[in-house]
């Protein structure tokens, strides 16, 4: 029985991905003035390109057409390690936040072989850029978390949030810290605008489309819907980890849907301020990254440290 | 004592505390001026929503005139003061390339650590919570510090000058519940003392070497090289 909600709420995991995506889209419209796309366009783009043909260079091995899928997994196996609308699901508790950064990082990996594969000078790009960016966001991503493991002293997301949770409201200076610090990096990893722009295809400024120019069809579909899971993935992290109250903890249907409601309300919530953010940020030079994730490095070395300064008990 | 024991006061204080902390890392790594200044405002906001809430928690009206006072000081007076000298002197566009910025916020947060280490021994001794929240004055007081020496412009050391005080003003809060309104008044009208004549010199330093860049004085010497 928990075993058939882990896999639903999986299921539900990457079936709610593109509406954020797509409610994105339209609170980024609304702020500039344009007219938005229907909520469900990211389903009918992902709909039209699994029925197109995946055009593949005569060069490209057998990298190229293998990694939309390893990529794919990997970001619905870390996509299940998170708790979405309940806690202690057997999945979850298989797992803890390093393998989480581990499935990431090796969908990441493959997506940056993928993007030297085909040997065009942007991919190689993309992919070293990719690179950079993540080498620094990792470390400061474990920090955030960390923090959170320390207060709740492990480090498996279900039982760390189960803590928030039970403890109820208790103002952690730490968690201030965390917070930021993970937003920063949330941005950073899953190419939102101070970092990347998702919509560009200027060949000075992109770094996740300069990895999937070559894709076509089913390919790019799978890629496409791995990083809009990965922006979800994120949102449910800040949500979750910092904001629990809603979240199932009884696998009865009324609070299973009330999870639902909870974490649908908290997802529009961060939605609006990342679009109101992307609005007013302009993107940042490639060589002012490390800077800004050096400075969510520092962020999370913040939260550690004020956690032990202030919080621990001596 | 762990966080959760504590009460719900002593929960926002530390939250404030760390906030105060933030505000500080902030502006050492603010190459821009109003930027800087703004969030030096923010900080002196930060240190009135303290106070105001230490004199709610203590019941002590005395405590709520020194909340609008530094209101009325370090939130709206001396950073528009600040900002207006700024915009004089046409520098609102100039950004200030620190050298090393990773190493200035390393090197913070190892000041940090550093002022923790130091007030251990005094922490045995006191309510634990409230000198934690000394510990994060103290490094807001040596942040300030490196504020100075890193930062180049004249109105940046102003800036760490009045971080410092900052730092200085928030242990008194929480240490102490709030000095004595006359050492408090003092204090306020030093600040704001300071805060004119260091605009005097501004215009000083700039009508003689032209620049508000430190660094350049010093280059001075009687007889030209």
């Amino acid at each position: 029985m928990n075993w058939l909600i882990a896999i639903f709420q999986v299921l539900l995991f990457v079936a709610l991905a593109p509406l954020l995506a797509g409610w994105l889209k339209c609170c980024k419209c609304f702020l500039q003035n344009r007219r938005a796309p229907s909520l469900f366009q990211p389903y009918r783009d992902l709909l039209k390109l699994t029925r197109k043909q995946p055009v593949v260079s005569e060069q490209a091995s057998w990298v190229f057409t293998r990694a939309p899928y390893i990529i794919f997994s990997a970001t619905i196996l870390a996509a299940s390690v998170v708790p979405l609308i309940a806690v202690n699901l057997p999945t979850s508790a298989s797992a803890d936040v390093i393998v989480l950064v581990g499935f990431l990082g090796s969908a990441r990996f493959f997506l940056a072989l993928a993007g030297l594969d085909i040997g065009t000078a942007f991919g190689g790009m993309g992919s070293s850029r990719e690179m950079t960016v993540s080498s620094l966001a990792e470390p400061a991503m474990l920090m955030a978390v960390f923090t959170l493991s320390m207060a709740a002293s492990t480090t498996n997301l279900s039982v760390g949030i189960t803590h928030v949770l039970n403890e109820g409201l208790v103002l952690r200076p730490s968690f201030v810290f965390a917070l930021c610090a993970l937003v920063l990096v949330a941005v950073a990893e899953t190419g939102r605008i101070p970092i990347d722009n998702p919509t560009t295809h200027l060949e000075l400024t992109m770094i996740h489309e300069a990895m999937i120019l070559e894709y076509s069809g089913r390919h790019l579909a799978l890629i496409e819907w791995a990083s809009q899971l990965k922006l979800m993935l994120y949102g449910v992290l800040i949500a979750n980890i910092f904001f629990p109250w809603g979240i199932a903890e009884t696998f009865t249907p009324a609070a299973l849907g009330y999870g639902l409601l909870c974490i649908m309300g908290k997802l529009t919530l961060l939605a609006i301020i990342l679009a109101l953010s992307e609005t007013v940020v302009a993107k940042m030079r490639l060589f002012r990254v490390q800077e800004y994730l050096s400075f969510a490095y520092l962020l999370g070395l913040l939260g550690m440290l004020s956690h032990i300064i202030l919080e621990a008990s001596r | 004592m762990n966080i959760v024991e504590q009460d719900f006061y002593t929960q926002i204080i530390l939250s404030m505390a760390a906030l105060v902390g933030l505000t500080s890392f902030l502006m050492l790594g603010q190459g821009r001026l109003l930027r800087l200044i703004f969030v030096f405002a923010l900080q002196g906001l930060l240190l009135t929503l303290t106070t105001a809430l230490v004199a709610y928690s203590l019941d002590n009206p005395h405590l709520y005139i020194s909340a609008v006072m530094t209101l009325a000081l370090k939130v709206i007076f001396i950073p528009w003061m600040l900002r207006r000298e700024v915009m004089q002197m046409n520098m609102h566009r100039d950004v200030e390339a620190l050298s090393n910025k990773t190493a200035l916020m390393l090197g913070g947060a190892s000041l940090t650590v550093f002022s923790y280490y130091v007030l251990h021994p005094i922490v045995q001794t006191t309510s634990p919570a409230m000198l934690n929240a000394l510990a994060v004055s103290l490094s807001v007081v040596l942040l300030g510090m490196l504020l100075m020496i890193s930062h180049r412009q004249a109105i940046a050391h102003v800036v760490g000058f009045m971080s410092i005080e900052n730092g200085l003003f928030f242990a008194a809060i929480v240490a102490t519940n709030g000095m004595p309104m006359v050492v408090e008044l003092g204090i306020a009208f030093d600040v704001l003392v300071a805060a004119v004549l260091f605009g005097i010199f501004f215009f000083h330093i700039r009508s003689s070497i032209d620049s508000l860049d430190v660094d350049k004085l010093n280059r001075l010497n009687e007889v030209d090289k």
